[in-house]
């Protein structure tokens, strides 16, 4: 099977049915993507399917031939929105993190409180707090437009 | 290829499905894989009908001009479904499939009166949404068909939806209904899910709404058509209350316009 993950052309040689989420961690060893509760019901395992944000751990394998999957480890590390999450609080254990660090960037720049509330839904956090990861968001969108 | 090649389960988006597949309670271990299927992703318009693809999904419902125009009760249900994430990939046809009795399309799909547009190798039949199940996650539908498209004839009047869960997002339903109120004495269509074995019309409680009598004896003829049941979202007592609740709320909303 081939796909492009975070922007390199890659081949996984694996049963079809394989969730995504085990190809990413066993088979390409990136294991910034985290399995939480295995039933789509926590978001922990997000990641961005030809830009669309999907649970990895409900999509097969056969499911992305030829599509762009992108981690928390294709943002590269100094996102803004990955230097706001760790400057103002929005992570503490971080499970649920490189989840919503991905449900952010669907959002694209600047969302509404409202728009993070919808856009954050499926993603559960149960230490951090919503309210400083949607400050998170809303300080990464300044950061973002005073750098560009 | 559903015919000759043993039982095969028909998987899409799969957001049922590798729950089922993760838990170990999926007995089927052989797949057929209908995410590439495109002509069954069409949204369309045909005379009065709206037709939608099977695999459909909610996040392609809510973007829809033609569903926003024709079935806002079905834009509204799909943004309560799951989250982003879920929208993305869930579909129509899969609720229908999955067949659960908490589906949040199926009391709109109840209440619209919508047929199924089913295709096998051999041909294509349709069947009213209403005859399609049989009992708990039991239909008609046959081993060697697929579900192509749900057709939604046009929906006059006030069109109502509302789900009852844990959370806005994420929860499945403890009680989701759909009405459509023609008015000017026309019987409404109520639908009720996750109070009985399978999504239910309620045809007393409509009549009795029709020949105008009092919301409090609606009420409880509605409670003689459900027979919710005690599980881990929620006791049977709270569905009935909540279920007598919701008919009163669509009725009362009326006498308001």
């Amino acid at each position: 099977m081939q796909f492009t993950l975070n922007g390199a052309r890659i081949r996984v040689d694996a049963h079809p049915m394989t969730r995504l989420l085990d190809a990413v961690r066993e088979h390409c060893g990136l294991t910034g993507t985290k399995e939480g509760c295995g039933e789509g019901e926590c978001g922990a395992c997000t990641v961005l399917v030809d830009g669309q944000l999907v649970n990895s751990c409900l999509v097969p394998l056969a499911h992305v031939a030829n599509a762009r999957v992108t981690t928390i480890e294709g943002l590269g590390g100094s996102h803004p929105l990955q230097n706001a999450f760790v400057e103002f609080g929005g992570a503490q254990c971080g499970i649920c993190t490189p989840g919503m660090i991905l449900a952010a960037v669907a959002l694209g720049p600047k969302p509404s409180r409202a728009a993070m509330k919808d856009g954050l839904a499926g993603n559960i956090c149960r230490c951090t707090g919503y309210a400083a990861i949607y400050e998170s968001i809303e300080r990464a969108g300044r950061y973002a437009r005073i750098r560009r | 290829m559903l015919d000759g090649e043993g039982p095969l389960t028909p998987l899409a988006g799969c957001t049922d499905l590798y729950v089922a597949l993760n838990f170990g309670t999926l007995k089927e271990s052989s797949f057929l894989n209908l995410w590439s299927l495109d002509e069954l992703r069409r949204i369309e318009v045909r005379g009065t009908v709206l037709s939608i693809g099977a695999l459909c999904t909610y996040t392609q419902i809510i973007e829809s001009r033609p569903v926003r125009a024709r079935l806002p009760m079905l834009v509204a249900a799909s943004k309560e479904i799951g989250g982003p994430q879920i929208q993305n990939r869930g579909t129509i046809g899969g609720n229908v499939a999955n067949a659960s009795p908490a589906g949040d399309t199926l009391p709109i799909l109840a209440a619209t009166d919508a047929m199924l547009l089913l295709k096998s190798a051999g041909g294509e039949r349709r069947v009213p949404f209403n005859e399609f199940y049989t009992g708990y996650r039991r239909s008609v539908l046959r081993s060697n068909e697929l579900i192509a498209a749900v057709e939604i004839p046009a929906v006059k009047g006030r069109q109502w939806f509302r789900k009852v869960g844990t959370r806005a997002a994420q929860a499945i339903s403890k009680v989701v209904m759909a009405g459509v109120d023609p008015g000017r004495g026309i019987a409404p269509r109520i639908a009720i899910g996750s109070v009985a074995p399978t999504v239910v019309r309620l045809p007393s409680t409509e009549a009795a709404l029709a020949s105008g009598a009092p919301i409090v004896d609606a009420q409880r003829i509605l409670l003689d058509e459900i027979a919710p049941i005690d599980d881990v979202r929620s006791t049977a007592e709270y569905r009935r209350r909540v279920a007598a609740n919701l008919l009163a709320d669509f009725w009362r909303k009326r006498a308001r316009e």
